[in-house]
Order: C-alpha cells, then structure tokens, then sequence
C-alpha cells in the first residue's frame, strides 16, 4: 500500500509578505492587516448593526467583560503558567469596590470605575500573593476556592449588602458609552497584551512558565514577576467586575458566580490557548451562544462544559490556532 | 591570604529524610581560582551548589562571599550580588528564540547595574547584547543557530547557552553543574576555551565533573566529595592519587 | 463532650469525602474534579432506585449505585483523560468540566428542591457520655474506621494493591516492570468513584441530595487533600481532624455560616506555612544528584 503523508507549506504570499518585503503591494499588505482590521472594525461597528436587533445589544456588552476574563485567563494560564480558576474573584472584588467607591463614596462613574480596577488589581495581588508559590494543580485548587470564600465570608459576616447585594448604582451616561467603553478598553487590552509578551518584560515572565529555576538563578524574584502577571490580569478582570457592576447598576454575591469563572476558561479552550486573540474570539462565540441557549436554564452549562471538554480532548489547539494554520499554510498529501 | 577569599563555606550539612547528603562541608576559594568539585554519583555535589546558591536550604552551615554572610538567602538574591550557576539538566527556555533566552538575564537588576546591558531603553539594544554574547560563547552570528528556537539545539550548544545565560550577568563566581558531560569529545575541545577565557576573566570558576581528564586539564583546586563527605582536597595530581578517593571511584570492601 | 464526639464524627465524614479523591491523586495523579459530581450522582441513583420502582430493596440500590458510579468513573479516564495525560492543566479543566456538567444536568434535570432524601440504615438515637448520637452517625463512624483499615491493607499487602502504589510512585519504573499504568489508573478511578458512591450512601441519609452538596463536597475533599498533602494518606486523615475540628468548634462558638468559611481559610494558612500541606512530599528541587 502506498503510504501518503499530509505534508503543510506556507503560502506564497505569506512567504512575499514577511519582512520589509510586506509593504511591497496591497495584496500583501491586506494579507497581513485585514484580518486584524476586519476584526476592530466589526467590533466597532457593532453597536450600531445590532440596532436592528436591540435585544442583542446588551449581548456586546458581557461578550466584551468575558473577553476580557478570557485574556486574563489565557495570559496567566499560558504565560506565566498559573492556572487561574478564580476568573471571578476579580470581577466581585471589582464589582463590590466599584459599588462602594459608587454608592457609600459617592464618587462618579468614572472615577468609580479606574479607582475600582486599580484598588481592585492591588487587593487581588494582595489576597493571592500566598498562593503564588504554588504550582501546577495546588495553584488552581486555591484560587478556585478564593470566589467561594469571599461568596461564604460574605454572607456569614453579613457585610457590603449581605445576600442582597448592594443596589443603587450610577450607571453608565448612556448606551453608547456603555458600548463604547468596554469596546475599546478590550480591544485596548488584547493589542496590548499581545504585545506585551513580547517585550522584554513579557519575555521574563514567559521565562517563569518554561523554568523558574532558571530565571531564578538570573537574579530575577520569580514571586516578582508572578505577581506582576496576577496584576495585570486582575486589572482586567477587575475592570470587568467594576463595569458589570454599573452596567447592572447592582452588585452582589453572583460577582463571584461560577460563570464568571468558567466560561473564560471555556473560551480559551475553545479559542486557541496561547494566542490571546483566541481567547477573545472564543468569548465571542461562547456569550452569544449561552445567550441563545438562555432558555434551556442550568443545561447551557452542560453544553459549553461538554463543548469545553470536546476542545480539549479532540482540538486541544483550538480554532484560532487552526484558523491561523488554515490562512498561513496549505495541505496536501505527498507520497512517502 | 583573607583579601583573596572570594567565597568561603563552612560546615555545610543537609540531610533528606534519612539520608545524609552533605555532613560538614567547609572549603575556601581564592579570586580567578578554577576549582574542580569530583566524587561519585550520589556524592552530593549538587546538592552543595544547591546549598550554596539557595536553592535549597542547608540544615547547618555559613556561606560567606566576600565576608558577607549569605546563608539562607533566597536564590534570585544570590544571583544578584554575582554568584551564578548553571543547571545539570538543562531546561532552556524552550519556547523562545536562543538569543532571546538571554534577555531573561540581561533584564535582571544585576545586569542594569553591572552594565551587561548597555544603557537606552529599546528592546533592540538587549538583542544585540544577547547576540554578541552568544558570539563570545561560540555561537556563529551570521548562521541561523542564535535565532532557532532553543528547543531545537542539539545538547552541545544547550549547553553553551547555559554558559552564556550566566556570562550575561557579568557574575563574579560561576557554577558549573557538569557542563562536559554528554557532549561528545569534539564539543568538549570546543568547551575548554570558553573555560580559559572566562577564568583569563577574572571569573571564579567552581566546576562539578565527572569528566576528570579534562577537568584537571583546567582545574588549579580539587576537592572530592564521596556519600557527603570531604575525604580530599588539594591539587588536582595529589587528590587523584589519594587513597581515599581511589577507593570512592573505583569501590572498596565496604560498599 | 459533645463537641468531642461531633468532632470526631465530622472528621469521619470529612475523611471520607476526601477519600476517594485522594487515591485518585495519590495513584493516577489525576485531580479529580468531578468528584463532587460523581457523589450527588450516586446518591440520585440510588433515590430514583428507591422512589421510582416501589419495594426495591435498598441494599440493591446501594451496590448499583455505586457500581454504576465506578463505571463512570472509569469510563471518565477511558475515554477522556487517557487523551490529555500528564497535561497537569487540561486533567483540571476537563475533570471540572465533567464535573460541572453532570452537576447543573442533574439538576437541570430536576434534581432541586428538598425533596430528595435517603432513608437511614437504622433509625434512632443512643446515648453516649450523655450526649444523643443518633445510629446512622455511629455507623458511619464504624464503617469509617473499617474502610480506612482495609484500603491500608489493600495497597500495601495485596498485589494490585501493590501495583498501584508502583505507578504512584514512578510510572515509567512500573510500567518496566510490567504494569500496565492505563489500566491501573482505570481501576484507581474506578475505585476512587465507587468510593465517592459509597461515602454519598452514607452521608447523604444526614441531609438532603441537592446540587449545592456536590460542590461543597468537592470544596470539602480539596481542602482536607491540600491541607493534608495531595496523595498523601495520613495527611489525609490528620487534615480531616484538624478541619473537622476547627468546624465543629467554630459551630459551637460562632455560628454555622462560619464553617466553610474555616475550612477555606485553613487551606490558605496551611499553604502559607507548608506550600505542601502537612505530609506532602513535593520536592524540594526537581533536580538531585
């Protein structure tokens, strides 16, 4: 029997568009930046599409704080190796302090909203700076506890609204703003993020996810630079909470639902662990889908834990990974 | 005598649950001194270098680097004040570049403030910092080896990269765990220059082997560890005639 | 008194929870998420045995119901994990995952409410220094203390016993040896799902089957496992005092909502002090000579 193999070649004009060589005619130049630009532009344009439908506008709004959990998630998990199951212990510390700068300060919006993602991001690094230590399963298991305690710490010492939450938040101006700013701050976010692992600083922290023995013996304090990471990932997801927060003029003890948590981590799977924009992407078939699937109740998670699942064992690479291989290179069969 | 002393060890002792891995361990070692550690499998010279630089914590004992008592340390701060060491098992950082996986060390706090890297605030510069010091180290700059992933080296310029991974500290004491063995006789001709010129440097070299040929060839000191214990020291011709450590290579009645 | 022989009951209880995930951990170094899962599951067999085909004998139910966990379990390794062994962060996500979907379908399928109960093996109560224990507690208390005898016996005088302990140890020497490593950690996860059954069978005649039980029951065996060291046995079992103390203590002083607030706060100060909980054997350095 003839053996066949299945052999992959880059395309011709991705070969003609690295390099100087890119800027040498549009064809090259629309290969390298129109998928990038298709995916801002139709970001951006969104809002207004959807005023067809303005049921899905809200939609927009929770994509975009998922996305941004999810780059939180991928940035921790395939950076700097920590496996953050506690995506929502960022978005409730956000939330809550945002509801508090909010409704017991008295600040505006839009000082309540920065100073809850930075008081947030501190607090967050603060409360897991024992755990940065732990690696591999022990790291994951303690964060995934650190939403429950906070949701049990709560309710128990029946402060910041007990089990009814605080109420009473300002919300955002006007829709637009609302779109406008969580819109901009992902895309803000998942630019700058991809960038910032290639930076030298980026570098560093990508050294302690491949040996922290090493970077160690660089002089470098490997509890440092983890902290750093959780830092900039909780701002994200911080940022999140605080905008829920006033997007649903509420904050409560569902900041620190499991959704929060587990739905990041879904898109990330599903998106292509590693390369953020995957994480984006993932998120943005994940939301709208549990938004479809809202009827069906609790069984919407039995869909996206069996989708999640699926991903991992069967396409652990995910679909913007293949989707990149797809654009990039093209197939065939040779004999061997 | 006392000004020459860069590092000086005394009594370090660790144990692992019941086995004893290092009893009593004391040594001296001069500036620019090439010192040999030998001794069996099992003998604890890992250990000792994990001891010394802080990755594990020593059960009793003092370190002290130029008088400074550094015991207990943790080991990113050992670094920092220009002790470096490398690793037996090499575990690069795999998923970048060669030259790249230098930019971990050029970006510590040692290497800002000892001028490993030369002043500007572009990425750019620590690149080419990390290529010229990878050109020190013998890899050729203008073939692809410095750009290809570090995964995808073979074990000899792995190695290398170890070297170069702590040269880009600028450290004043280097440790080097094995760095001859499993590379072939003509990669270990390649090697033995590199070690020359780091100790024509002025770097204080503490060499762990097993290749004990070339080893002396390099080697002004020698100490030979067996099952945790100091049986010599000295240089390197006296140590190997040493009963003692005839006994530890090649077996004696107890074992 | 009573604080002593509640202590000592909710320790049992909360060694068992742990126990199955334990040996999970301990022989196929698969953290097993969907632990909490598996124990609602059985406990909701057994209840649509019993309450669904009237005069089923209740025995029966137990030992289907545990079997039934056992084969999902290792059908979970079978054809799940077996793809994505050794990726430390896929076993945890997916696990999770698996755990996750059987809890919100279960109770997607209906399982809410109070109404979901298992009946006592023997009703009643006895009095014991003064204090009212009643039988089921007792019982679980004895079964506790044979179980942990006979799985000490089990891995270390039996022959597959013996094999799993191997792989736990080192795989790749195991597998040299002849030891076929898949197939253990099957059984492993066979038996450490039959046991999460078993302790659900229990436990679950003390209150009512309802999702949120699963999730605590997983909360519950991570935090005795981590305080204790993951795969470690005695640590196992000092831990579950330990929290089934502090738990029982802090009833009786603060209140009831504290208790989960305790044992997440122990696992916290545990690894602060000790990154690898009492008994945990994780190495210092990878590298040794």
């Amino acid at each position: 029997m003839e053996m066949m193999r299945k052999e992959r070649i880059d395309r011709g004009v991705r070969v003609r568009a690295s390099g100087l060589y890119a800027i040498s005619s549009w064809r090259e130049m629309l290969y390298l930046m129109g998928p990038p630009l298709a995916l801002i532009i139709g970001v951006i344009l969104l809002p207004f599409v959807l005023e067809l439908a303005p049921y899905w506008k809200r939609v927009i709004n929770i994509m975009c704080v998922y996305a941004l959990l999810a780059l939180a998630f991928d940035f921790l998990a395939n950076y700097v190796g920590l496996v953050c199951l506690g995506g929502a212990f960022f978005v409730g510390v956000g939330g809550y302090l945002s509801a508090v700068f909010n409704v017991y300060l008295h600040f505006p919006v839009y000082l309540a909203i920065p100073s809850a993602t930075i008081c947030g991001a501190f607090l967050c690094t603060f409360l897991l700076m024992p755990c940065l230590p732990l690696r591999g399963v022990y790291f994951a298991i303690v964060t995934l506890m650190y939403p429950l305690l906070a949701t049990r710490a709560i309710e128990a010492l029946n402060i910041l609204g007990g089990t009814n939450g605080i109420t009473g938040l300002d919300s955002l101006p006007n829709e637009y703003i609302e779109h406008y700013a969580i819109i901009l701050v992902t895309l803000f976010f998942l630019y700058a993020m991809r960038r910032f692992v290639n930076q030298d600083v980026g570098l560093v922290i990508r050294g302690v996810k491949d040996n922290d023995q090493a970077v160690r013996a660089s002089g470098i304090s490997v509890t440092k630079m983890k902290a750093f990471a959780v830092f900039i990932a909780a701002f994200m997801g911080c940022f999140g909470g605080a905008y829920i927060s006033h997007m649903y003029m509420w904050s409560g003890l569902s900041m620190f639902a499991l959704d929060f948590s587990i739905i990041p981590m879904a898109s990330v799977v599903i998106g292509g662990g590693g390369t953020l924009l995957g994480a984006v992407i993932g998120s943005f078939i994940l939301v709208p889908l549990s938004e479809v699937l809202r009827n069906f109740g609790t069984f919407r998670i039995v869909i996206y834990c069996a989708l999640l699942t699926g991903f991992i064992v069967f396409k652990s690479e995910g679909i913007m990974v293949y989707a990149m291989r797809k654009y990039h290179q093209f197939e065939r069969w040779v004999k061997v | 005598m006392n000004d020459d002393i860069i590092l000086s060890v005394r009594g370090i002792s660790k144990t692992f649950g019941g086995l004893k891995a290092l009893v009593d361990v004391g040594f001296d070692i001069g500036r620019g001194e090439v010192y040999g550690i030998i001794g069996p499998n099992g003998s604890g010279k890992t250990t000792l270098i994990n001891c010394i630089t802080g990755f594990i914590k020593a059960d009793a004992g003092k370190v002290l680097f130029k008088d400074q008592n550094i015991t207990g340390w943790p080991p990113h701060k050992i670094a920092h004040i220009g002790i470096s060491r490398t690793f037996q098992i090499m575990r690069p950082y795999y998923s970048l570049p060669a030259y790249k996986n230098l930019i971990i060390p050029l970006w510590s706090p040692r290497a800002k403030t000892t001028g490993g890297w030369r002043g500007g605030g572009k990425t750019g510069d620590r690149d080419t910092v990390a290529v010229d010091i990878l050109e020190e180290i013998g890899f050729e700059r203008d073939s692809r080896v410095p750009y290809k992933l570090a995964s995808t080296l073979p074990t000899g310029y792995q190695k290398r990269l170890e070297l170069a991974r702590c040269i880009a500290m600028r450290p004043e004491i280097i440790f080097c765990d094995e760095v001859f063995s499993g590379l072939s006789m003509s990669e270990i001709a390649g090697m033995l220059p590199l070690i020359e010129k780091m100790k024509g440097d002025g770097i204080t070299l503490i060499m762990v082997e097993h290749r004990l040929r070339e080893l002396f060839r390099v080697a002004d000191r020698v100490m030979a560890l067996n099952f945790g214990e100091k049986i010599a020291e000295g240089e390197s011709r006296i140590v190997i005639e040493n009963k003692k450590v005839k006994e530890a290579y090649l077996g004696s009645e107890e074992v | 008194m009573e604080i002593l022989i509640y202590g000592i009951i909710n320790s049992v209880i909360l060694a068992f929870m742990a126990l199955g995930f334990t040996l999970v951990y301990s022989i196929a170094r698969v953290p097993n998420f969907a632990h909490g899962a598996l124990y609602i599951t059985t406990g909701y067999i057994a209840w649509v045995l019993l309450h669904k085909l009237t005069g089923f004998p209740y025995l029966l139910a137990i030992v289907i119901a545990i079997s039934v966990t056992a084969v999902i379990g290792a059908l979970i390794y079978r054809f799940i994990l077996i793809r994505i062994r050794g990726m430390e962060i896929s076993e945890i996500i997916a696990t999770y995952a698996i755990g996750l979907a059987i809890l919100e379908g279960l109770r997607w399928g209906g399982l809410r409410g109070g109404t979901f109960t298992l009946p006592h093996f023997i009703a009643g109560n006895v009095q014991i220094f003064g204090v009212s224990v009643d039988y089921q507690r007792l019982i679980i208390v004895g079964i506790g203390i044979v179980t942990f005898a006979a799985l000490y016996l089990f891995t270390h005088f039996n022959k597959v016993g013996l094999a799993l302990r191997g792989i736990a140890q080192d795989e790749r020497a195991a597998m040299m040896l002849g030891i076929d490593s898949d197939m253990t950690a099957i059984v492993s996860l066979a038996i450490g799902s039959g046991l999460a059954g078993f302790a659900a069978i229990l436990l679950l005649p003390l209150g009512n089957i309802i999702v949120e039980v699963g999730y605590n029951v997983l909360i519950f065996a991570i935090a005795v496992c981590v305080i204790g060291g993951l795969g470690s046995w005695g640590g196992t079992i000092l831990a579950s005092f330990i929290i089934g103390f502090a738990q029982i203590l802090t009833e009786a002083f603060l209140s009831t909502h504290y208790q989960m607030v305790v044992a997440l706060l122990a696992i916290i100060v545990t690894l602060l002090i000790k990154p690898s909980g009492i008994f945990g054997k994780q190495k210092e350095l990878e590298e040794r000579v």
